[in-house]
């Protein structure tokens, strides 16, 4: 797989407070952050964030509330500013457009779902979800066409003429969902979407997520506090702390090298045997290996259930065109759900 | 005499050749642009006589029937509707419908006049700090300056007559649509707002369709509060000579004919109710996505 990268943020710094031109240069100078709070009373939200982002792939940005997450996601279509730094989509520099051309950006590639849904409680379903193409300009026909199309789609028949305020959590944000898609934008900014919904809704609306972005391959980038969130749904995930990115790694790498003991500690009570896949561990296949065959995207809870289910030994794990790239046994599988040492964290 | 125990004032005659000086120069100013004031406002004389015109031309029938129909299309309520048709009949039959119809003209070309003027000027206000800061105190002097002292000027200008009657009016009651049209938009939620952002909505876009619209019943609020306030200060104007219900009660106060006063106060207090009613239940028909809110 070449990459593409469609969204590059290079050396993005966002520092707040009275005087964030001067801050920036005492930061330059090498002055710390406890330092620069206790000296100017600055805060820096993003220091000095770099993060190259794939097209068509699901980008997770996790941290703790206060990490500058949600600062973060922000700046991508500009609804903040960055003291310092680049955002690059696809190749234009955002911090360069003029504000009709920041408008097309927003209105035609960038489309947002937010935490708390922020829908328009004086528009129905039906207008939230055609708010986009309005904006857009495009005709009356088309909006309603369009509009019903993604109410359909994600599961809202029906309730195209209730007001938001009458409608669920869940229901709400499939709105939500629906009106970012509407507009046909190449990039999905997705703002914590669903941490505002209970577990189980949460789960469901994952994967409706899951489901749509098969079909479509946007390129989404998704916030979140929740590891088995990220976990679930990222192509990549980059962890951020205190304004800083720790680790962008592949998600079942973060899992088996922990960058440090932070994101180790992060970990502790994620269950490994339901996101590690078996790609992941798989040893070299030999000659002679026989076995059931799963896909690489199997995970070891699903794995140990087909050994529970037959008698061989082995399985053979093959890619997404099919073809056999290894094998696993069930120790490879208890090895693999051994925690890292602390020794190996540092090393 | 002592400083202390007589508030040390400027000398009388100073004080005579100051207001003198004040009466002069306006006077002056009043003599020199007078005409060219009154001209501008003629377009404003003429809607209003030919509205007053119209009410007083119908026949009352017609009259009770409009507005029994615009009381529907406003609240879709018949006992709304039922109870404005009585109120008018009983009205007429008290022998006080001309009056009536003028003040009614003379509340609703001033309820239009407080709306346009009043709407944008609320939008510049939530948009700007500076506007606000400099607007908030203009508000507060035009609302409680006792409306007595800006006739004088007005009349000094004007004369008397409907048009200076109808700025005076205007002047008291358009403070409460600037300043709820100003608090509903500031009021309207961050969230909402940011979304709009996000999809690409230009300024326009924003205030056409996020903005106004969620500040709706606010604006409606400041509204209605406009018209009560008009009605309140007919009886005042009628002292500059608009006709309407406030001249019987005039009349009745000067006369000590205290069912002439009752009479046609409560004619106000009628009308009162009815565009309060209306326009109240307009607002939470504008409202019906809060139906069923959780």
């Amino acid at each position: 797989m070449t990459t593409d990268t469609i969204i590059s943020i290079r050396n993005l710094y966002k520092v707040f407070g009275k005087d964030p031109a001067k801050a920036m240069r005492l930061i330059h100078q090498g002055m710390s952050k406890d330092e620069l709070l206790e000296k100017t009373g600055h805060v820096i939200g993003l220091n000095n964030v770099s993060l190259d982002m794939e097209r068509h792939r699901i980008q997770v940005v996790m941290g703790l509330s206060g990490s500058g997450k949600s600062t973060l996601i922000r700046h991508i279509n500009r609804l903040i500013v960055p003291t310092a730094g680049q955002i690059l989509v696809d190749g234009e520099d955002v911090l360069q457009l003029n504000p009709v051309a920041l408008r097309a950006l927003r209105r035609f590639k960038i489309s947002m779902v937010f935490q708390k849904f922020s829908l328009f409680p004086h528009r129905s379903v039906f207008e939230n979800v055609g708010y986009g193409l309005e904006t857009q300009g495009a005709t009356k026909s088309k909006i309603k066409e369009t509009s019903m199309r993604w109410i359909n789609r994600v599961g809202l028949a029906g309730f195209e003429n209730h007001y938001p305020g009458q409608l669920s959590g869940g229901m709400q944000q499939r709105v939500g969902l629906a009106r970012a898609l509407a507009t046909d934008a190449d990039i999905l900014l997705m703002d914590e979407a669903f941490s505002a919904l209970d577990p189980l809704i949460r789960t469901e609306m994952q994967d409706v997520l899951l489901d749509l972005q098969n079909e479509l391959q946007k390129t989404i980038v998704f916030i979140t506090h929740d590891l088995d969130e990220a976990l679930r749904i990222g192509d990549n995930i980059a962890i951020l702390r205190d304004g800083e990115i720790i680790q962008s790694d592949d998600p079942q790498n973060i899992l088996l090298k922990p960058a440090d003991a932070y994101i180790a500690d992060f970990m502790k009570d994620i269950n490994r045997a339901r996101v590690l896949r078996v790609r992941a561990i798989m040893k070299p296949l030999e000659p002679l290996d026989e076995g059931p065959v799963v896909k690489g995207t199997t995970t070891i809870e699903e794995a140990l259930q087909i050994f529970a289910e037959t008698s061989g030994d082995k399985l053979i794990i093959t890619d997404r065109q099919g073809n056999r790239i290894g094998r696993l046994t069930v120790e490879d599988m208890i090895r693999g759900m051994r925690r890292p040492t602390a020794e190996e964290i540092h090393a | 005499m002592m400083w202390s125990n007589t508030f040390p004032q400027i000398a009388e005659s100073t004080l005579r050749t100051l207001s003198r000086a004040i009466d002069k120069g306006y006077l002056t100013f009043s003599r020199e642009y007078g005409a060219a004031i009154e001209a501008f406002f003629e377009p404003l004389l003429y809607f209003l006589i030919g509205f007053e015109r119209v009410l007083l031309g119908s026949p009352w029938w017609v009259i009770i029937g409009t507005i029994g129909l615009i009381s529907y299309a406003a609240s879709r309520s018949w006992k709304l509707v039922l109870g404005v048709v009585l109120a008018l009949c009983l009205i007429g039959v008290f022998g006080m419908w001309e009056n009536t119809m003028r003040t009614m003209a003379m509340i609703l070309v001033c309820t239009l006049l407080s709306i346009l003027i009043g709407i944008p000027i609320g939008i510049f206000m939530s948009r700007s700090g500076r506007g606000q800061k400099i607007i908030l105190p203009i508000l507060d002097v035009m609302q409680t300056m006792p409306s007595f002292v800006y006739l004088i000027p007005v009349v000094m200008l004007l004369g008397i007559g409907r048009v200076p009657g109808l700025i005076a009016v205007v002047i008291y009651a358009i403070p409460p649509v600037i300043r709820l049209t100003n608090l509903g938009i500031r009021l309207v939620e961050k969230d909402a707002l940011e979304a709009a952002e996000a999809f690409g909505a230009s300024r326009l876009q924003k205030l056409l369709k996020v903005q106004l619209p969620l500040a709706l019943p606010t604006i409606m609020a400041g509204i209605n509060q406009t018209i009560m306030m008009a009605l309140a200060m007919v009886v005042i104007a009628s002292m500059i000579g608009v006709r309407g219900l406030g001249q019987p009660v005039l009349q009745a106060v000067t006369n000590q004919y205290f069912a002439l006063g009752l009479f046609n106060g409560t004619a106000v207090v009628v009308l009162a109710i009815i565009f309060d009613r209306v326009t109240q239940r307009f607002g939470l028909r504008l409202q019906k996505h809060r139906e069923g809110a959780r």
